[in-house]
This record gives C-alpha cells, sequence and structure tokens, in this order.
C-alpha cells in the first residue's frame, strides 16, 4: 500500500532539474520538468547504475551523466535502442509541497 | 474497379529489386505477375561466388522466398521462360501460358559471352552467371582435377579462387597482357597476380584459345579434354569456365520489336521505345551503356519504380561505378578513371613487401579514379569525393592516407580510440551496392532499436548484397549501440533532432537576432522540443554566453554534470576535486592544506594529474563546498569546456638552457584566461627554451622562450588523435605574448562550434584566415584581446562562491521524506 511522504516545496527543485532524498539504502531522485510536473526516480541508471538526479532534464526525460542514456521520468523506461528500467515512484504536488508515494 | 496488370519477365537482382520499391510506393496499385526462367525465387547472384568458394550456401543467398511473393500477391511464374510478347494484344507467352498486361518490365539481365570456338558444346564446358552453373562446378570439383577459366575479369578470378579452394587445378587464361585490366593498371594488377598465384592459381597471360579438344576414350569420354592456343600450346582440362564476358540478354525484346542498341534502349525513366514497357538491369542500355553491376540496377530499380507508381517525379542520370574484388584475403577496390590521360596527375603509393598499393587520379583539383589494392579501408570515401567531384585542393597532401587522416570528423568521444567507423562522416556511402551512407543507418539502428547485423540489413539493405562493407556496418552498430558519443561530419548537419539549424545558423541567430536566453533561442529559432536535449542544450547555453558575456544568462541545468557541480563526476557517483596551481607552481602551505583535506574528507585517492596540478578523488557531493572551504584555493576547472592549465618548464628562472622566463610567463597567462568557458576544454604550455619540456607543441596554445623573443604555436592536441601545434608567429615581448594568444582564443570563442578542439576548428577554416586576422591585422587583434578581457572582467572563482552558499541546493541533498501522519519515516534497507 502506498504511504504519502512530504519531500520539500516545489521551488526547492530548479526546473530542469532535480534533488536527492535519501531513501533506505539508496536514494530517489525527485525531478521538476520544466512544466512543473514533478516525478520520483530510484537514483541508478539501468545501464550502469549511474546517478539520474545528476543528469540533463529536457522534456520529460533525463539524460544519464555516466554514458548519454535517457530515461523516461514517467515509467523509468530507457528510450530506444537502449533497454531497461529505473523503478519509479507516484509523486503528487498540493499547494507547492511535494509529496512522494513510498 | 480491376486492379492495372505488372507483369515482370526476369526473377532475378533488378526486376524483383523494382518490384520492392514498387510495393513501398504504392503497394495496391497491381496485380503483378512474375516470370523467371530460373526454377528459384529471387537470390543474390553476388554472392554466388562466395558459395562456391565454400563460404556460404544457396540457402544464405536468396533474397525472396517463395513466402515472400505469397504475402505479398505477387504470381510467381518461377523455371518458365518467356517466348513471346504481343505488343497488340499486350500479352506475354511462354509455352503454354498467354498473361495479359497493362505495364511489362523487362529485367532479362545478361548472357554469358562463349568464344565461338570448336568444341564450345562439349560437356564440361560452361559459364558463370547462376545456380546450374555454380552446381555444375560444384561437381565438377568433386571428380576432375584440372580446370581451366577463360578471361581473367572479376568473374573469372572468383571462379579460378572458388575451384581452387575446392581442390581443383585451376589455370587462368587471358586474352590480353595483365588481368582485370578493365578495373586494374598493370602494377595493381601484378600485385595482385602475385597473390593469386601465391593461393595457388595458374595463369597464362596473352594466350588466345584455338578449340577445346574433347577426351580421348576412357573415363571422361565425350567430355573437354583440353585447351589448345593458337601458338600452339595445349593444357589439360576436365572443365572450362568461359569467364569471357557478357551481353546483354535482348533476344526476348528484339523478337518483340523493341529498339536495342548494346541493350534495350531506355530513357531516362527507364521506358523502352514502347511506352508501357520498361526494362531495367544489366539487359537495359541507358545513354548507350549497359551496366554490370548491382548499384546501378538498383538506382534504375528505384527510378522505374516510382514511374510504375506514377509518381513521375525521379530520372535516372546513369551512374559511376566502383568494384570490389570478392576474394577472401584479398583487397582490391577501383573506381572512375584509373588509367587517366592528358591533363590528370597521378599519386601514387607502392610498397612491394608491404602488399599495398594505392593510385589516385587527379584532374584540376578534382579526384575522377582510384585503384586500391592491399588496403582498400578508405574506398567508400574516395568513391565518395570521385561521384562528388569535390574540390581536394585543400587536403591533397593528405588525400592518400585516407579519410581519418585528411579531414578530422573524429568527434570528442573521451578517451577511447576511434574506430574507422566513428571517423567516417554521416553522409559517406558505407553500403555501395545499395547506395546506403552512415547516417541513415546510424539512424536505423537509433530509431528501430536494431542490434543485430542482420537488422540492420534489413531495415537499411546495407551490407545485403556484396557483403563487402559487413565490417564497417558492425564497427557503425558498435559505435552507436554503446551509447557512445557518436562522431560526425557536423558542417551541414543540425545540431541535434531538435532543429534543423547547423552550428553556424544557430551561431549567426544567436548574434543577429540578439538572443539572451535559452527559451528566447527554443522560441527564436522554434526548437522541435520544448526545451531541447541533452545535446542542444549546453551547446545553445555556450553560444549565449560567449556572444553576449554580462547580458546573457548562464543556465546551469543545461550545463553538463561537471560543469553544473564544478567538480568531475566518477563511474560510482563521487566527484573529483583539482585546485588550480598557477602555472604548476605550488607552496608548502597549500600543500598542506591539500594534504589536511585529504585526511580529514578520507579521500581516496590522491594524484598528481598529467596537467601539473593534484587530483582529490573520490569526494561525496555534499562535501564539496567544505573540501573548497578547507583547500582555500580557486578552481583548476578541470571539469570543463573551459580554460584547464597552463603548464610550464621552469626556464630561465633555474635552469641552465632557459633562455625566457618560462614560469611567471605562464601564470600570467593563466591568470588572464581565469575563467574563460569556450567550445571545448582549452590548455596551454611555456617553455623556457627549445628544448620544450612543456610540451607546448601539443597544445592549443603553446609558447616557445628563444634568445630573441617567444614563439606561438596554435592548434596542438595531446589527446585522441595527437596533433602537433602549428607555428603561428615569433613576438619580442611577454606583453605581446599575452594580446596575440587572447586574440587567437577569442576568435576561437568567437567562431568555432560547441566540442570543437582549437585543432578541429583551425582545420575547418584553415590557419592562413586566421593568421590574416589575428596576426596581420593589428587592429582586429587588439579588438579580440579586448573584448576577451571585456568577457572575463569581474570574473568569480566559482568554487569561493559556492562555499559562500550559491546554488546550495545543488550540494545538499533533502531531509529524509516525512511521513505526513507526521513521525519522521525511516526504512531498513
Ligand atoms: C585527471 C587527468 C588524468 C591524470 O590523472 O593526469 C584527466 C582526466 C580526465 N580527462 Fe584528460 N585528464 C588529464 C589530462 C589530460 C591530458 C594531458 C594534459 O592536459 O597535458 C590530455 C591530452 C592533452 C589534450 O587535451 O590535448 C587529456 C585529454 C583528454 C581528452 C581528449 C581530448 C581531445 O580533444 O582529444 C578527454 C575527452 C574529452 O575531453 O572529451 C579527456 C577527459 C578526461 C576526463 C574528464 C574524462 C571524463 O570526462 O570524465 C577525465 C576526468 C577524470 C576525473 O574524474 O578527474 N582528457 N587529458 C588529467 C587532468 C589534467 C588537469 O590537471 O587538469
Ligand atoms: C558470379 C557473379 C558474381 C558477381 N559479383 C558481383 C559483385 O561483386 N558486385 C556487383 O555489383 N555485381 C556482381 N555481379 C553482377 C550482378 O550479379 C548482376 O549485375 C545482377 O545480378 C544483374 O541483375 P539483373 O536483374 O539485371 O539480371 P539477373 O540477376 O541475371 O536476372 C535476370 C533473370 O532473368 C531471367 N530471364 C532471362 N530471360 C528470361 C525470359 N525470357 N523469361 C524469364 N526469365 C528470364 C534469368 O534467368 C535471370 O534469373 C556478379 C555476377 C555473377 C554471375
Ligand atoms: S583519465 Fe583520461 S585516459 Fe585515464 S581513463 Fe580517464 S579519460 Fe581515460
Ligand atoms: S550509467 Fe547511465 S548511461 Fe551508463
Amino acid at each position: 500500500m502506498s504511504n504519502w511522504h512530504k519531500v520539500c516545496r516545489l521551488e526547492e527543485i530548479p526546473p530542469r532539474g532535480s534533488r536527492v532524498v535519501p531513501h533506505g539504502a539508496g536514494s530517489i531522485a525527485v525531478f521538476r520538468a520544466a512544466d512543473d510536473h514533478v516525478f520520483a526516480l530510484r537514483d541508478v541508471c539501468p545501464h550502469k547504475g549511474g546517478p539520474l538526479s545528476q543528469g540533463i532534464v529536457h522534456g520529460h526525460r533525463v539524460t544519464c551523466p555516466m554514458h548519454g542514456w535517457n530515461v523516461e521520468l514517467d515509467s523509468g523506461e530507457a528510450c530506444a535502442p537502449d533497454h531497461g528500467c529505473a523503478r519509479r515512484y507516484e509523486t503528487r504536488v498540493e499547494d507547492g509541497e511535494v509529496f512522494l508515494a513510498l | 474497379m480491376d486492379k492495372q496488370k505488372l507483369v515482370v519477365v526476369g526473377n532475378g537482382m533488378a526486376g524483383i529489386r523494382a518490384v520492392e520499391e514498387l510495393l513501398k510506393l504504392a503497394p495496391d496499385l497491381y496485380d503483378i505477375t512474375v516470370f523467371g526462367a530460373e526454377p528459384h525465387g529471387n537470390y543474390n547472384r553476388i554472392l554466388l561466388s562466395p558459395v562456391l568458394a565454400g563460404e556460404m550456401t544457396l540457402a544464405d543467398i536468396v533474397l525472396n522466398d517463395l513466402d515472400w511473393y505469397k504475402n505479398n500477391g505477387i504470381t510467381l511464374h518461377a523455371g518458365k521462360k518467356v517466348t513471346k510478347i504481343d505488343r497488340v494484344k499486350r500479352l506475354v507467352i511462354a509455352d503454354d501460358l498467354a498473361v495479359p498486361y497493362d505495364r511489362l518490365l523487362l529485367a532479362t539481365g545478361s548472357t554469358p559471352f562463349i568464344l565461338p570456338v570448336p568444341g564450345k558444346d562439349l560437356p564440361g564446358v560452361i559459364a558463370y552467371r547462376d545456380i546450374a552453373d555454380t552446381e555444375a562446378m560444384i561437381a565438377a570439383a568433386t571428380n576432375h582435377r584440372h580446370a581451366v577459366v577463360i578471361g581473367a575479369g572479376l568473374l573469372g578470378l572468383e571462379a579460378a579462387n572458388g575451384l581452387r579452394l575446392r581442390g581443383m587445378d585451376v589455370t587462368v587464361v587471358h586474352l590480353l597482357d595483365w588481368i582485370m585490366e578493365r578495373q586494374l593498371d598493370q602494377a595493381g594488377a601484378d600485385m595482385l597476380q602475385a597473390s593469386l598465384e601465391a593461393k595457388g592459381l595458374k595463369f597464362l597471360l596473352g594466350k588466345q584459345t584455338e578449340m577445346l579438344t574433347a577426351a580421348p576414350d576412357g573415363r571422361n569420354a565425350g567430355r573437354v579434354g583440353a585447351v589448345r592456343f593458337k601458338d600452339g600450346a595445349e593444357i589439360p582440362a576436365d572443365l572450362v569456365v568461359m569467364a569471357a564476358g557478357i551481353r546483354p540478354n535482348t533476344a526476348l525484346a528484339e523478337s518483340a520489336g523493341l529498339y536495342c542498341n548494346r541493350g534495350i534502349v531506355v530513357t531516362d525513366t527507364l521506358q523502352t521505345y514502347d511506352p508501357k514497357i520498361y526494362a531495367v538491369g544489366e539487359c537495359a542500355a541507358h545513354r548507350g551503356t549497359a551496366y554490370g553491376l548491382v548499384a546501378p540496377l538498383f538506382e534504375q530499380a528505384k527510378v522505374c519504380a516510382n514511374h510504375l507508381a506514377q509518381h513521375g517525379i525521379g530520372r535516372y542520370q546513369g551512374s559511376v561505378t566502383s568494384t570490389k574484388l570478392k576474394v577472401t584475403g584479398i583487397d582490391v577496390f577501383s573506381a572512375g578513371n584509373f588509367t587517366g590521360g592528358d591533363g590528370t596527375e597521378d599519386i601514387v603509393l607502392h610498397d612491394k613487401n608491404g602488399g599495398i598499393y594505392k593510385r589516385l587520379v587527379i584532374e584540376k583539383d578534382k579526384l575522377i579514379g582510384a585503384v586500391l589494392y592491399g588496403d582498400t579501408a578508405d574506398g567508400g570515401w574516395y568513391f565518395q569525393l570521385l561521384k562528388e567531384g569535390r574540390d581536394i585542393g585543400a587536403i591533397r597532401d593528405h588525400l592518400m592516407f585516407g579519410d581519418a587522416f585528411a579531414n578530422n570528423h573524429v568527434g570528442d568521444v573521451g578517451h577511447a580510440g576511434a574506430s574507422q567507423a566513428a571517423a567516417m562522416a554521416d553522409t559517406a556511402e558505407v553500403c555501395g551496392c545499395n547506395g546506403v551512407c552512415k547516417g541513415t543507418i546510424v539512424k536505423a539502428i537509433r530509431e528501430h532499436g536494431l542490434f543485430t547485423l542482420e537488422d540492420v540489413r534489413k531495415h537499411t539493405k546495407a551490407s545485403s548484397s556484396c557483403g563487402s562493407c559487413t565490417g564497417l556496418v558492425e564497427q557503425i552498430l558498435a559505435s552507436t549501440v554503446g551509447g557512445a558519443y557518436q562522431a560526425a561530419d557536423r558542417s551541414t548537419k543540425p545540431v541535434c533532432g531538435c532543429t534543423d539549424f547547423n552550428h553556424n545558423e544557430v551561431r549567426h541567430a544567436v548574434r543577429s537576432m540578439k538572443l539572451l536566453s535559452m527559451d528566447a533561442a527554443f522560441k527564436a529559432l522554434d526548437w522541435r522540443t520544448p526545451d531541447g536535449c541533452a545535446t542542444c542544450r549546453p551547446a545553445l547555453n555556450y553560444y549565449l554566453i560567449s556572444t553576449w558575456p554580462h547580458e546573457a544568462q548562464d543556465d546551469p541545468q543545461s550545463r553538463f554534470i561537471n560543469e553544473r557541480a564544478h567538480a568531475n563526476i566518477q563511474k560510482d557517483g563521487t566527484y573529483s576535486v583539482v585546485p588550480r596551481m598557477w602555472g604548476g607552481l605550488t607552496t608548502p602551505d597549500e600543500l598542506r592544506r591539500i594534504a589536511d583535506v585529504a585526511e580529514k574528507y578520507k579521500v581516496p585517492t590522491v594524484k598528481v594529474t598529467g596537467g601539473q596540478r593534484i587530483d582529490l578523488l573520490g569526494i561525496k557531493k555534499e562535501d564539496l563546498p567544505g573540501v573548497w572551504q578547507d583547500l582555500g584555493m580557486p578552481s583548476g576547472h578541470a571539469y570543463g569546456k573551459s580554460i584547464r592549465t597552463v603548464k610550464t618548464c621552469v626556464g630561465s628562472e633555474h635552469c641552465r638552457f632557459g633562455t625566457q622566463r618560462s614560469m611567471s610567463m605562464g601564470v600570467e597567462l593563466e591568470k588572464m584566461l581565469f575563467g574563460m568557458w569556450s567550445p571545448h576544454k582549452v590548455k596551454l604550455a611555456v617553455s623556457g627554451c627549445p628544448r620544450n619540456c612543456a610540451e607546448a607543441g601539443i597544445k592549443d596554445v603553446g609558447v616557445i622562450g628563444v634568445d630573441s623573443g617567444w614563439e606561438l604555436y596554435v592548434a596542438g592536441n595531446g589527446g585522441i588523435k595527437t596533433e602537433v601545434a602549428e607555428f603561428f608567429c615569433k613576438v619580442s615581448t611577454r606583453e605581446e605574448v599575452l594580446e596575440y594568444s587572447a586574440a587567437f582564443l577569442q576568435l576561437y570563442r568567437e567562431e568555432a562550434w560547441y566540442l570543437e578542439r582549437t585543432v578541429h576548428w583551425v582545420q575547418r577554416v584553415g590557419l592562413e584566415s586566421i593568421k590574416q586576422r589575428v596576426v596581420a591585422d593589428a587592429e582586429n587583434r587588439k579588438a579580440l584581446h579586448q573584448r576577451l578581457l571585456y568577457a572575463l572582467q569581474g570574473t568569480i572563482d566559482p568554487w569561493l562562491e559556492r562555499t559562500q552558499g550559491v546554488a546550495r541546493h545543488e550540494f545538499a541533498p533533502l531531509p529524509a521524506p516525512i511521513d505526513i501522519n507526521g513521525e519522521h519515516h525511516v526504512e531498513l534497507a
């Protein structure tokens, strides 16, 4: 069952940027697209585990800083020609607060 | 209404390719019927040679199996030879069958030329054209010994090679003095002959066959037994292969009263004199030429299909052809006019022992012909220069050494060496048979997520015909699917998929429209994507801030992580910190602080870099501001497309040979350039004398002290492909060193494309034009110098800023998320 958690205020995440949220052993990358949509993925690239949070955000995608894979923010799926998937988490934004389902 | 009826005579490579092209354009326009004299589907005739050589099986070379015909609703009459065309009733007649047509396509290929000598009809005398011939040869090889191949052209040599590999004792007989005279000059031919002899083939040149004599009674009674020549000589032969040329197969067309002249004469739309009847392939004569290679036939097929589909665009203009010999282990390539003539010049490389021969024929700065033997890797590139009639004046000196050397397509691909594929331009042709260029292959790989050679063949047809480009295609696959940065000829190419504008156009627009922000640029240049991609954003950001310093807004989110975090990301997600040591000089105090930091933050690796400074590797991102604080040293920008290092040698301050004070000169240069962003990294070096201990010869700007002053060298590069810097000018004062270096670098900043090192920029625009504007034109030089100083005015050390709180969010992780029921969320791993 998903359990909502408060992360931060929207403006604490730069547009076309991300913040890292500690979570158990690893961490979660919370992205903010230019259109203020917020997405959350496990901060581990499906290719070789690079930190997606450090990538360049464009549209609803992020490009991994390590070898340039593109990953869909909403599904965590790698874009063709690459194959793989990063775990995604539900998010929602309510009057400026960002929430994450864990 | 009823579909129109299209009948195709000839179930071979050209005819079926035309049908394939037609189905792409207008799948439902026609009811299609195909007649083929051979009892098979369409197969890849080219690959009969590997089959004969035992390198492939017949199954491997099928292009369209019977299901393909079924699935596309095509009626195939395999093994039926069309004997008559009734153009009045519009009927095609094959013995008992009579099939009506609205449009008729003739693709009857050609028939081998059989020498009109006595004995030509004896059993054991065959041509080399189809599966039946190939099977006959394979059979002969199993129970006969002596083979004689008449004709030392492509076909003859491939036949001879195959028979030799199947254990026969093979002699190649040729009328002329050297082999493959239609494709090779004598020097190339002699080397080829030598290596074929090394494979066990025998040659008889300048011999004219008089007759074929039957074997005396015995096991082979009635079968061919020997070949006799005009000079009386005679050699044993249990198998004679006639490979003395082909003739366009026009018998059927002529009997139907169609005008033929060395082939069925066709127009630029591949129509015969009866506009309802088309002809493509070896049987057709276009502007007086009947081609004998697939590449031009495939071009004809495309145009023909276009007209059958009633699109009416597209004209066939004739083709320049190139040939490759398909004998495994032997590389021969030739194209265009390689014999030369008046007004032509030769560039020749002849390495007998190395087994390499290259001849390039040039006419008025254009490449018009090429013969390559032993190393044909650049055949595709030469062929392209030739077809496009490009002006090779500029690269002439390097032309002989091939694409990768003459041009610098090599992109910015980290330290990995560039494969031949990576060095090819996107527009370069990879598959000559099907006219597929690298760009198309890469695109297909990307778009359809292709991984195997087979997939690429299916989607692009590259390497699906003669197969000699297979190696290249595999390289391209590797470099593309690897997700690595992909090299390309960027001069005409759009910046990326988000726009149609190339780098030049974007740079120009940023200036002329005074674009000051990312979003302004997206809007003004109507980018396809809402906010670009990881390729165009960093480029755009650089163009904005370099064109409009102090006005355009720098966008950290459009910078690669290293430039955003001002440190180098490591494979494990930690960072490296390289503090600046001006000119490679440091102090006990700095070293102490570095030591303390290394201990305090448990830095796993401390390394002396190749840039005369120290690298602290393996630092957690959140520790970066603290590390910078404690170091109290400015950023070394070891992470940026920016000024990196100025290496120095000790120079006259200490060195017994030193003629100039190189250390302090280096420090002055580095301080002037501090904080300079550039299209790519910029590295300088200053040496105190020509012994050049600071390696100024491979730097973007290299300065070498001499008694009378300083020598400046530019556009060196010690990386992926070592490039020796070129002499720029000689100056006498330190002020001039600063001014000339600054001016050169500012011109680079204003003109080069993003990710273009100085060497690539200089090669693109030419050193002369740069000297004109920097060395010759004093006024312009001073203006450039001033513009650089202005851009760098008030630069603040990015590390210092960040220790004072700038961009804190970049380094501080968020607190653990709070369960909205109040209590802290803790999860055990
Ligand atoms: C640290 C260092 C190796 C060392 O321990 O010595 C180094 C490390 C890297 N180099 Fe280098 N290069 C280092 C000196 C060099 C040199 C030697 C020099 O500068 O005198 C060269 C050849 C000279 C030149 O650049 O012309 C060099 C040519 C490259 C290249 C190829 C550039 C080219 O145009 O061919 C790359 C790839 C690139 O830039 O895309 C590269 C890229 C890299 C990267 C940034 C790879 C990456 O993108 O992560 C490495 C970062 C490691 C890290 O995380 O710290 N490094 N690299 C050196 C840092 C020098 C410094 O103090 O700033
Ligand atoms: C051994 C060999 C190696 C080759 N290597 C190369 C190479 O490396 N590179 C290259 O570019 N080219 C090569 N070629 C040449 C290439 O195969 C031909 O240029 C190409 O196949 C010509 O295609 P086409 O459709 O015009 O003729 P074909 O492919 O010969 O097709 C013609 C078809 O029409 C049929 N036909 C003829 N008359 C009738 C009729 N009246 N009724 C019904 N059917 C009829 C024939 O049986 C034949 O099947 C090679 C050829 C051979 C034989
Ligand atoms: S430091 Fe340079 S050479 Fe060494 S691995 Fe990294 S990129 Fe390659
Ligand atoms: S780890 Fe992300 S692309 Fe390689």
